[in-house]
């Protein structure tokens, strides 16, 4: 169990790491959504530091969600998600494998990325290192859960539009948390711990629920 | 190895259509059951059945012999190849084979260079398969049931795209795994080199 579970892991990686694959296409997005910001809102420094976490957070959403709508569509298409239910290992460890993979080749280069896009919001250093931890503790709550909407759609051909419609509501209360974990750090006034913690929370608990939850989208596929 | 496919009283509903009802047929060690039928009459379905990847509206599947666990699924003891080839363009040939030998082996069966020479596919080996012809892609499928060794092949128009050569050195495939206790469930329109198989008409009794 744990040999599929590593085999699909780098599998996965590596289908994104080649072309057609999305690793780079989410950090070239963000790079757009944020570089397109100060555009619509204009050279205001002090407004773009203010509601600067906000815009990375909600690029990261959006750049998180792009890839995810082929997570299980691919599978599906080509045959191969019926010959991973065949395997001996659980589904939900298929789903978990997955996600893993998508949330390596996807949301690690966002948040990594994350700290330079921030310097162009003019975000100084505490506030960088704030976003970047949020970041790094609140985008697998983003994969895992969108990871629910990617299997309810696998067989539906321009599934992408209604995972977003069905996910994004979901992930109101990771952004909440998220941005004003990112927004606390280096002000004095509030806290950075409790949202920062709370966030981890939501982490953890979709890592440990959306696993069954796909699975048993996944297993209605065929019927 | 000896072991015993059962199917018994096993009727299929598809999109509230009866396929098939009441179907008993066993496949012992060795034996190759061919299903034919019309378009639509539920060859594919009942393959899937078998394959575990649809659920039968009443009867049981089940398989049995001296070295297999009880509680073994027939899934866990089947190889599928379905309509779809189940290879990653991105990947090459030797990759994709390399990725279902680890996601499914569970005891020996050839390298996947040495199935692909089997095939001869050598020469593709190293190209990603979205380049190899329809025909390419379908002996790189068939050479996942030489990779990993399953006792059971479920096989859906396997001769499609493939040439005559390939159809040649399917049937050697098949008989080859026949000889060693293996099994057939193979739906398919054209010939396949089972002369001596038991044919399932699907559809018939409708």
């Amino acid at each position: 169990m744990t040999r599929i579970f590593i085999a699909l892991y780098q599998r996965d990686l590596r289908l994104a790491g080649r072309i057609g694959g999305g690793a780079s296409m989410g950090v070239v997005f963000f790079l757009i959504l944020v570089t397109i910001t100060p555009f619509a809102i204009g050279p205001d420094l002090n407004l773009l530091a203010r509601i600067g976490p906000a815009i990375l957070w909600i690029a990261a959403l959006l750049a998180t969600l792009l890839g995810l709508d082929r997570l299980f569509q691919a599978d599906q298409e080509d045959g191969s998600l019926d010959l991973l239910h065949m395997s001996d290992a659980p589904l939900e460890l298929i789903v978990a494998a997955k996600c893993l993979a998508h949330w390596t080749a996807t949301c690690l280069p966002l948040v990594l990325a994350a700290p330079l896009f921030g310097l162009m919001l003019a975000l100084d250093g505490e506030a960088l290192a704030g976003l970047s931890a949020s970041l790094l503790a609140g985008t697998p709550a983003l994969t895992f859960l969108g990871a629910i909407g990617a299997a309810l759609t696998a067989s539906l051909r321009r599934g992408g539009l209604l995972m977003a419609i069905l996910i994004l509501p979901l992930a109101i209360p990771v952004l909440i948390f998220g941005v004003s974990a990112a927004s606390s750090a280096g002000m004095e006034t509030t806290p950075f711990l409790p949202p920062f913690l709370i966030l981890l929370a939501l982490s953890l608990a979709s890592m440990a629920l959306a696993p069954f939850a796909a699975a048993a989208a996944l297993r209605s596929l065929g019927e | 190895m000896s072991a015993v496919l059962a199917i018994e009283n096993l009727t299929l509903v598809r999109g509230g259509r009866t396929l098939a009802s009441g179907l008993n047929f066993k496949v012992r060690s060795g034996g190759a059951l061919l299903l034919t039928g019309a378009n639509g009459a539920g060859k594919s379905t009942l393959l899937r059945a078998i394959a575990g990847l649809f659920t039968p509206a009443s009867g049981a599947i089940s398989i049995s012999g001296d070295d297999l666990d009880n509680d073994e699924t027939p899934a866990l003891q089947a190889h599928y190849l379905g309509h779809a080839d189940a290879l990653k363009g991105a990947l090459t040939a030797r990759e994709n084979l390399e990725f279902w030998s680890a996601a499914l082996k569970r005891s020996a069966g050839l390298d996947p260079p040495q199935a692909l020479a089997a095939l001869n596919l050598a020469h593709v080996a190293d190209l990603p398969a979205g380049w190899l012809s329809a025909g390419q892609k379908r002996r790189t499928a068939l050479a996942r049931l030489l990779v990993v060794e399953r006792p059971l092949w479920l096989l859906d128009e396997p001769t499609t795209a493939l040439d005559a050569a390939s159809q040649v050195r399917l049937a050697q495939s098949m008989a080859a795994h026949r000889a060693k206790g293996g099994m057939i469930i193979a739906a398919t329109h054209a010939p396949l080199g089972l002369e001596d198989a038991a044919e399932l008409r699907l559809g018939t009794s409708l």
